[in-house]
């Protein structure tokens, strides 16, 4: 699947390996948040990088016991309609974790904006939407808008910092 | 009145030209139809049964002359020369054609307008008191708290595509006119200990096909802390709202099936863990629109007006115009004059192109440049003198714009039903036409006093009916159309839900049971008593059967 990253395409390096099966060396893995319990632990011992991917009803918070060890959190899309995913986001940021967070799914290029302001680094879509959607539809919507007036979500510029910057 | 910045203008500009490109891209079929819709629905573009329909936001009701002006420019350039004002004040534009409505988008931007957010499932358009700054019963302007909500809520990056739409709405008054506890969230401005201003928060209110009655979250948040506790509620919401139906989406679903006190201990939690962001006070923001609001320049006047009381002796139709259309005004030898958009035989709400101008003409001449739509899908003028008053009827009286009905039983709510919606069961617009033309004669309109008459083309309930005191709900049965009446409405601070009457009736009887009921209003009534008392005196049933007496 397609992955996107500032704008760009980019190669996946992650894979989300098959249960019971053994993991190739050095391999970053992708696991659901069921087995998190029971095989990150050891994987990360054995040298893999580990992120996870959570469901849209998960909690946040369930997943700060493990902020510093997973380098990637996975949360997904089922329709572009569907904006659970952006409240996700900004709670998890919010609660700290730093690592690489991945929207996976149905998101269009026209909320790729929204994604990033909530946090979001990368997004991973089908081959069929990318199809339609090609790089230079992702590139363009990363600057369709260049401010914004919430304050606490990136990466655009505040109205209201650069209104009271200009008086 | 709210002037855009530099800020303002730029993220409205990109807002329109990022429309531009994303309508092209759906003509390329770079984005199918299901992408497609969101996007215009956000930029308030809806599809309807003949054409498109554009629904233009006037944020919390308020507008100047000048933007009137354009917007009775842009009925004649790119529709039909005419528009509907609708129960959220917004305008709706009929017919325009998808590849004119960039162009349109530009147009309103010249005039610091848009139609952002005015459809869809995102944080729609703010709505407030259509008498805010102005009304003598006012603790304090809600409308910069409005402007502050308008600007965060515009392409908000976490809750633009919620469950379902969201509406917020607000009053500084002590009446409510902005039917606050119907809403996804109901704000009113309260003073807290010390005389800090601040907001009783209301959430879960809500009509359409499962109506209630909104609950109070909070009995009040500092002004400084409201938006992080909206904020809050958004973010439950947004997690928790149900989206596996949309019937069951809206927050008064989630508010009814989690609970009113688990919500409520759930939005506090959040609010808690949003901090404040000190490098940006929400009070300097909020100071800075405020000053845009500040009341103007009144003259000291009198309280009464001699040239007022003359013009009134010497005229009976325009002292019936002041009686029923005008309202007391919080400066003296001020008053606020509602602009009936409710003649006989007419469209409730619409407006033509040329009558736009002429409001836009009388409020530049008599009430500051500015002007105000209402929930009752009329026009307000603001700010106007007493003694303008006779000259103000008589510019509206030559336009055919002084109908004498504000409040009254052919002030009729009703939604555009299947004359242009692709949802409607059945047609509302004739039978709001036939309520204004039975019920005519203006003597007998001040006999039978205050009453709303509410009617709505399908469940959906656009037109208010839940809320009427008489509320009309067209349904389909077996092919013909069938007219279900409620009674006993209420959409101010004595919120109530209207009581389904029993079956039916056909198009050509409805009418004809609203007259029975109200000949058995006027013959029962008390010394004084308005529709509503009388219906809380005698009661549900015995008000009910009047609808059937002759069957
Ligand atoms: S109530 Fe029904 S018919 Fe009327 S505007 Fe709403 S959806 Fe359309």
């Amino acid at each position: 699947m397609p992955l996107i990253k500032d704008g760009h395409f980019v190669a996946d390096d992650w894979s989300r390996p098959v249960e019971g099966e053994p993991a190739v060396a050095g391999a970053k893995l992708i696991l659901a948040f069921a087995r998190l319990e029971a095989e990150a632990s050891d994987l990360i011992e054995a040298g893999h990088a580990v992120g996870v991917e959570i469901t849209n009803d998960t909690d946040p918070a369930a997943l700060e016991p493990w902020f510093d060890r997973l380098a990637l959190i996975v949360v997904p899309f089922p329709r572009a309609a569907d904006g659970r995913g952006f409240s996700i986001a900004t709670r998890l940021r919010r609660l700290g974790y730093r690592g690489e967070l991945r929207a996976s799914g149905h998101l269009i290029a026209d909320q790729y904006t929204l994604a990033r302001s909530c946090g979001f680094d990368t997004v991973e879509i089908s081959d069929a939407q990318a199809a339609r959607q090609p790089e230079p539809h992702w590139l363009e919507a990363e600057h369709a808008m260049s401010l914004a007036y919430q304050r606490g979500y990136g990466p655009l510029r505040n109205i209201l910092g650069a209104r009271w910057a200009a008086q | 009145m709210y002037r855009y910045d530099e800020f303002d203008t730029q993220f409205v500009r990109e807002r329109v030209s990022q429309f531009r490109g994303q309508v092209e891209r759906r003509l390329t079929g770079a984005l199918n139809e299901d992408e497609f819709r969101p996007l215009r629905l956000m930029n308030g573009l809806y599809l309807q049964l003949h054409a498109y329909m554009l629904r233009v936001a006037i944020p919390y009701g308020t507008l100047s002359a000048h933007q009137m002006r354009q917007l009775g420019a842009i009925a004649d350039k790119y529709d039909r020369g005419y528009g509907h004002f609708t129960t959220r004040q917004n305008i709706q534009f009929n017919w325009p054609k998808l590849k004119d409505v960039p162009d349109i988008l530009d147009d309103l931007a010249d005039v610091e307008m848009h139609a952002i957010q005015t459809s869809g499932n995102c944080i729609r358009n703010v709505t407030a008191d259509p008498y805010a700054g102005v009304a003598a019963d006012e603790i304090a302007d809600p409308r910069p708290t409005g402007e502050l909500l308008r600007q965060w809520s515009s392409n908000h990056p976490e809750f633009s595509f919620l469950p379902r739409k969201f509406k917020i709405a607000l009053t500084g008054a002590r009446a409510d006119r902005a039917v606050i506890k119907f809403h996804d969230i109901g704000l009113r401005l309260v003073e807290g200990e010390g005389g800090q201003l601040g907001y009783e928060v209301w959430a879960g209110g809500g009509l359409g096909r499962t109506p209630m009655i909104g609950i109070k979250v909070r009995d009040f948040v500092p002004t400084a802390d409201l938006l992080r506790y909206v904020e809050a509620i958004m973010r439950v919401y947004n997690a928790e709202g149900r989206r596996d139906n949309k019937y069951k989406a809206r927050i008064k679903i989630l508010i009814h099936e989690k609970g009113g006190e688990d919500f409520r201990a759930e939005v506090e939690q959040e609010f808690a863990r949003i901090a404040h962001d000190p490098a940006a006070p929400v009070e300097k923001e909020l100071a800075r629109i405020q000053a845009f609001f500040a009341p103007p320049a009144y003259e000291a006047l009198p309280a009464e007006s001699e040239a007022l009381a003359k013009a009134k002796l010497a005229n009976p139709n325009f002292a019936r115009w002041v009686r029923v259309n005008t309202r007391a005004h919080k400066a003296p030898g001020y008053t606020i004059a509602v602009i009936s958009l409710k003649p006989k035989g007419g469209v409730p709400g619409d407006a033509t192109g040329d009558e736009m101008r002429v409001m836009a003409d009388a409020a530049d001449a008599y009430s500051m440049s500015e002007l105000r739509v209402s929930a009752e899908q009329n026009i307000v003028l603001p700010n106007v003198k007493a003694s303008d008053l006779f000259a103000l009827w008589q510019m509206l009286d030559r336009a055919g714009l002084a109908s004498s009905n504000a409040e009254l039983i052919s002030d009729v709510v009703s939604c555009p039903g299947m004359d242009y919606c692709a949802l409607a069961t059945a047609r509302s617009i004739p039978i709001a036409q036939e309520i204004t033309e039975r019920f005519a004669e203006p003597v007998l309109q001040e006999q039978i006093g205050p009453i709303r008459i509410k009617i709505s083309g399908c469940i959906n309930a656009c037109g208010h009916h839940h809320v009427g005191d008489i509320g009309i709900l067209g349904l389909e049965k077996t092919g013909a159309e069938a007219y279900q009446i409620t009674l006993g409405g209420d959409p101010t601070e004595s919120a109530a839900i209207g009581e389904r009457s029993g079956p039916g009736f056909p198009a050509e009887g409805v009418v004809d049971a609203i007259e029975r009921l109200i000949h058995f209003y006027l013959g029962r009534r008390e010394d004084g008593e308005t529709f509503k008392q009388t219906y809380h005196r005698l009661g549900h049933s015995v008000m009910k059967d009047a609808l059937y007496a002759s069957h």
